[in-house]
């Protein structure tokens, strides 16, 4: 882009300073009432006495179950990962590789666009009968397999896109020097998608550890992962505005974890095929 | 040397022969399961039990599921529903709103600053944060914000002496607060696409255009905008199915109140199934927005063949 100059450049970085204010503002605003007691919450105060007190209410307390939440949610969030960046990628090989033309692999892919359309909460209803009638029905098993199930389309296009980009040549090449299929796939064509997988894994984790709508309602009370929890709070007869704001703050720990240290694979993975 | 480069490529150097023979043979068919189980037992089962259940009235009855066929009954209900117009003008207006706005800040946000000489790589690492946070941890952030008594909105409005506003609870507000909420949350991911696809504009195209002096509007309106078609395209598209979807945010924030004024489709069939425990109604009701979204791709496809694959070749949440 032609960059801007003088009088123009100022305005620019007005704006730039307008959006990380807006962005960041809202972020700051919880994480100063987060150690706040709930008085100075109340007041609304500006100079008050900063407190962790809120933190170790929600972690320690007997009245709060967020380590153990924790816990589920960390547990689901990494099986969930693992297993979907297995079954996505290899699903993703084999159709990019061999059954790109066959019309089951076609109805696939369509399919994994008409569900990544579908607002969850349709397929909430009957994984709960069938979760019922499997007797998975609150556990994280079946809180695992739901997420693997709603992040699979996503790492399968990633993925997609990534195997596109590996020459054909080294398929062959690999071949005639004696390699079978899958140890063609597994020495030779995996490391060089690494960034996909890493793409991948990120973003499953993130959605993962971030799901609502699914855990709501197919968790109770010890298999409950935090999102829940931070509901539990914000829903209760009387919302707890201070355990609200730091159960939300220990929650977003993650996003921030990430967003510092793979930003280039969180970016490269949320726009990919958008952007040629 | 040449024994151990055929061991390693024969998978793992230790497994007898036959059995990686066997995997090699057979990996074009095997790495295909494991997506497709998943795809068959928990994306295309459910929605194919979503017919029964919107052909039965289902009870629980001392914990078992008690199914009666009624066939006609969830129909009627369905037809019936108040709530559900009041959900699906809420929804059209949430995601008409929240996207076009969204597309403008997004738009003229990645324009400015992909202008800037320093400070674009800093700006894209802030603007992820929005997408990555959970959207429930978000509610929270906005419902302290919108309080009444002590949030930030309300503070500013008496600092500057405007009658403070009842955002959440006032049914004026509550559906344009749930849309700022989402505004915040998914102009960034706008900003990602369009900040990308801006950065990618061929530069002598520009250059062209400043040399024979184009104004920056024109600029804007003549060469900019038109090549950034296809991105803005996807972009908006996605937008819309992702606030076609929102559930959480909303459901922390007002759960469909005051009244039914923030009721979106997403919650109502929460409420449906999960509050009024009424499965098979509930079903009826995805079923209906399942038939919905496919036809609607049906006639987005025959509008504009090829787009889905852009479109599909894009996935967020």
């Amino acid at each position: 882009m032609i960059p801007l100059h003088g009088r123009a450049a100022w305005i620019g970085y007005g704006v730039l300073a307008l959006t990380i204010l807006f962005i960041l503002g809202p972020t700051a605003w919880i994480a100063i009432q987060s150690i706040k007691y709930q008085i100075a919450i109340f007041t609304g105060a500006w100079v008050f006495e900063p407190t962790l007190d809120n933190y170790s209410d929600v972690l320690f307390s007997l009245r709060s179950d967020l380590v153990h939440n924790l816990v589920n949610s960390l547990i689901v969030a990494a099986a969930s990962t693992v297993v979907v960046l297995v079954v996505g990628t290899l699903g993703a090989y084999a159709i990019q590789r061999w059954h790109r033309r066959r019309l089951f692999a076609r109805i696939l892919l369509g399919w994994v666009l008409v569900f990544h359309m579908i607002p969850v909460i349709t397929l909430v209803g009957p994984w709960y009968v069938l979760f019922q009638t499997l007797g998975l029905y609150n556990t994280l098993a079946a809180l695992i397999l739901t997420h693997v199930t709603i992040n699979v389309p996503m790492t399968m296009w990633i993925m997609l896109t990534f195997f596109n980009e590996v020459p054909a040549e080294l398929h062959e090449a690999a071949t005639i020097d004696g390699c079978g299929d899958f140890t063609t796939f597994r020495r030779i064509i995996l490391p060089l998608v690494g960034p996909g997988l890493v793409s991948a894994g990120i973003l499953s984790f993130v959605f993962s550890w971030n799901e609502f709508a699914i855990a709501l309602n197919l968790t109770a009370r010890d298999t409950a992962t935090v999102p829940v929890a931070i509901a539990r709070f914000a829903q209760q007869f009387e919302i707890q505005h201070a355990q609200m704001a730091a159960s939300s703050m220990i929650a977003i720990v993650p996003a921030l974890i990430l967003m510092a240290v793979g930003q280039r694979f969180v970016v490269r993975g949320l726009t990919i095929g958008a952007v040629k | 040397m040449s024994i151990r480069t055929t061991d390693a490529a024969r998978g793992e150097g230790a497994a007898p022969r036959a059995a990686s023979d066997l995997v090699n043979a057979t990996f074009r068919h095997w790495s295909l399961w494991p997506c497709l189980g998943f795809l068959l037992a928990l994306s295309v089962y459910p929605v194919v039990q979503l017919v029964p259940m919107a052909l039965s009235t289902i009870e629980f009855a001392g914990g078992q599921a008690v199914w009666r066929f009624t066939p006609r009954r969830n129909l009627d209900l369905l037809l019936a529903d108040e709530v559900l117009r009041d959900a699906i003008v809420n929804t059209l207006v949430f995601v008409g709103l929240s996207v076009a706005i969204e597309m403008v800040l997004g738009f003229f946000a990645a324009l400015f600053i992909a202008c800037l000489p320093r400070g674009r790589v800093f700006a894209r690492t802030i603007m992820i944060l929005p997408i990555l946070l959970p959207a429930v941890a978000i509610g929270s952030m906005w419902k302290l914000m919108y309080n009444y008594d002590f949030g930030l909105f309300n503070q500013i409005a008496g600092a500057l002496g405007i009658e403070p506003g009842n955002w959440l609870g006032d049914t004026r507000w509550a559906l344009l607060a749930v849309v700022v909420v989402d505004v915040w949350h998914w102009t960034p991911f706008v900003f990602l696409i369009l900040f990308a696809s801006i950065e990618a504009l061929p530069q002598d195209v520009l250059e062209a255009a400043r040399v024979d002096g184009a104004s920056a509007w024109q600029m804007i309106r003549l060469i900019i905008l038109p090549l950034l078609g296809p991105a803005l395209a996807v972009a908006a598209i996605f937008r819309a199915i992702g606030a076609f979807k929102a559930f959480d945010q909303v459901y922390l924030l007002t759960s469909g109140g005051p009244g039914t004024a923030t009721e979106l489709v997403s919650l109502h069939l929460n409420r449906v199934f999960f509050e009024q425990n009424q499965l098979g109604y509930g079903a009826m009701l995805s079923l209906t927005i399942i038939a919905v979204i496919a036809a609607t791709i049906g006639v987005a496809r025959w509008a504009a063949p090829g787009g889905d694959r852009a479109v599909a070749a894009k996935a967020a949440p």
